[in-house]
């Protein structure tokens, strides 16, 4: 059967769903779903084509949505998403993964913790280990909030997660959960005073992905540098030299190829966190790190005052990959040509916060 | 001898919910009586009906959502306020959002 090709997109106002076929030159936008709350993350289940969303509402609170039939219709959960009595409530869903050696999905959550759901989503159980880690009374919200915004889980060993949470750093747990420790070695912290820039936690790790094939290979765009590990997080390098500055938001990691890395720069933390010089580009390392190359070819070079948000840019598992972005503006890029040129697919969107991939049969 | 223990322990109230709570859950009315001597025995008859309800409303504290509201007689109430039979209960969307 023919692939196809689903983009999921979280929105400030709803998730939406833009389909193609393997060619990927024409697209069908769907949306606003979710009753158009804040969605933070949507991911899809390939398997079973199942697709999740997680956000939360100013009204309602926190949930995880799913729809079985690709958007036609959705159902909703919080069922044991919550803390203890007493303790502030969750706000919202900020990252969702699903890890197939486990058989369970994660939901990480506002204000920082991790829940594990074996039913599909249906249920939701507090791994408490996370937030009984000594360094939590000293982790500090970023400018999203305090939040756990990235879950990557073992491809193999379904014990092993690593999370990354803002700004607390990177953790990883080697028993599925019940102790972690931090795996923020070598990346800075320059918001600290002079002698405490390499901390052993507390670092605003941005986002971060694992190499195809290399369990151990790790990118991390961080608020502070953009980082290669290759032990599994437990010591990390910058790549950043070549790159036109040290800030940014999303990583996407080529599906194959584990050498080859997709970032955005922006222009600084403090300078508006746009694309450098208002003109928007892509960069790419084909070599893990050490050198790189910026990809303009269909992006605006012109008064392109964009920004892109920590779980905006994917990859597909197609030859060649597509590689697609979402802007804090609204516009949906994608290039069905590994970065080499790029269409705009949707032009306004509500702010997108996040752009996943899932490719089906049929 | 049970059916008038329930009749005469039954204190059926009317509760009102926004429409936007309602879209959420397939087959739910918005105009509803139930039995509910408080307002989070309310929140729970709600659930038992409409499983899931009540994480919309209420959060861990436990308290009424921040942006909800809930109004007997025009006063705004909360969880542990006592409900007389007949009283109308309105619950309500507060001004949010941007």
């Amino acid at each position: 059967m023919a692939a196809r090709l689903l983009l999921l997109i979280g929105t400030k106002k709803g998730a939406f769903i833009a389909e193609s076929d393997g060619s990927r030159r024409s697209w069908n936008l769907k949306g606003p779903f979710c009753a158009a709350w804040p969605i933070s993350h949507v991911i899809g289940d390939p398997v079973s084509g199942t697709i999740y969303a997680g956000g939360g509402n100013e009204w309602f609170g926190p949930a995880v949505w799913k729809s079985t039939d690709r958007g036609a219709s959705w159902t909703h959960s919080s069922a044991g998403l919550a803390y203890a009595e007493g303790e502030t409530p969750i706000k919202a869903v900020w990252s969702l993964a699903k890890s197939k050696a486990a058989d369970k999905l994660y939901a990480g959550v506002e204000p920082a913790g991790l829940f594990e759901s074996s039913d599909g989503g249906e249920t939701w159980t507090h791994i408490a280990g996370l937030r009984a880690h000594p360094s939590r009374e000293h982790w500090m919200p970023g400018g999203g909030g305090l939040i756990l915004h990235t879950i990557v889980p073992h491809p193999d060993d379904a014990c092993q997660v690593w999370i990354g949470i803002s700004a607390g750093g990177i953790f990883h747990t080697a028993d599925g959960g019940a102790t972690w420790e931090p795996r923020n070695r070598g990346t800075r912290s320059d918001y600290a005073p002079e002698d405490q820039r390499y901390p052993e936690f507390g670092q605003c790790v941005h986002n971060f992905v694992m190499a195809p094939g290399m369990p151990d290979r790790f990118y991390q765009q961080n608020h502070c540098g953009m980082y290669r590990s290759d032990d599994g997080g437990r010591s990390w390098h910058s790549i950043e030299a070549g790159l036109p500055s040290t800030f940014g938001f999303p990583s996407a990691v080529h599906p194959r190829d584990p050498d080859t890395l997709y970032l955005v720069p922006l222009n600084g933390d403090q300078a508006g966190r746009f694309m450098k010089d208002a003109k928007a580009a892509v960069w790419r390392t084909r070599d893990g790190g050490k050198s790189w190359a910026s990809l303009r070819n269909g992006l605006p070079q012109e008064n392109a005052f964009m920004g892109v948000l920590r779980q905006a840019m994917a990859t597909d598992n197609l030859d060649p990959a597509g590689v697609y972005f979402g802007a804090s503006g609204g516009q949906l890029f994608a290039s069905a040509d590994e970065g080499q040129s790029w269409v705009a697919i949707a032009e306004h969107l509500p702010t997108i916060t996040s752009v996943e991939t899932m490719v089906i049969n049929g | 001898m049970a059916e008038a223990e329930t009749a005469e322990q039954a204190n059926l109230v009317r509760v009102v919910l926004p429409r936007a709570l309602v879209d959420l859950f397939p087959g739910a009315t918005a105009d509803t009586t139930l039995d509910g001597g408080t307002v989070d025995q309310v929140m729970r008859e709600l659930d038992a009906r409409w499983p899931g309800m009540r994480d919309r409303l209420v959060d861990s504290r436990p308290s009424i959502r921040r942006h909800i509201n809930v109004f007997v007689d025009g006063r705004r109430v909360t969880l542990d306020t006592a409900l007389s039979p007949g009283a109308t209960v309105h619950i309500l969307t507060a001004i949010s959002g941007g």
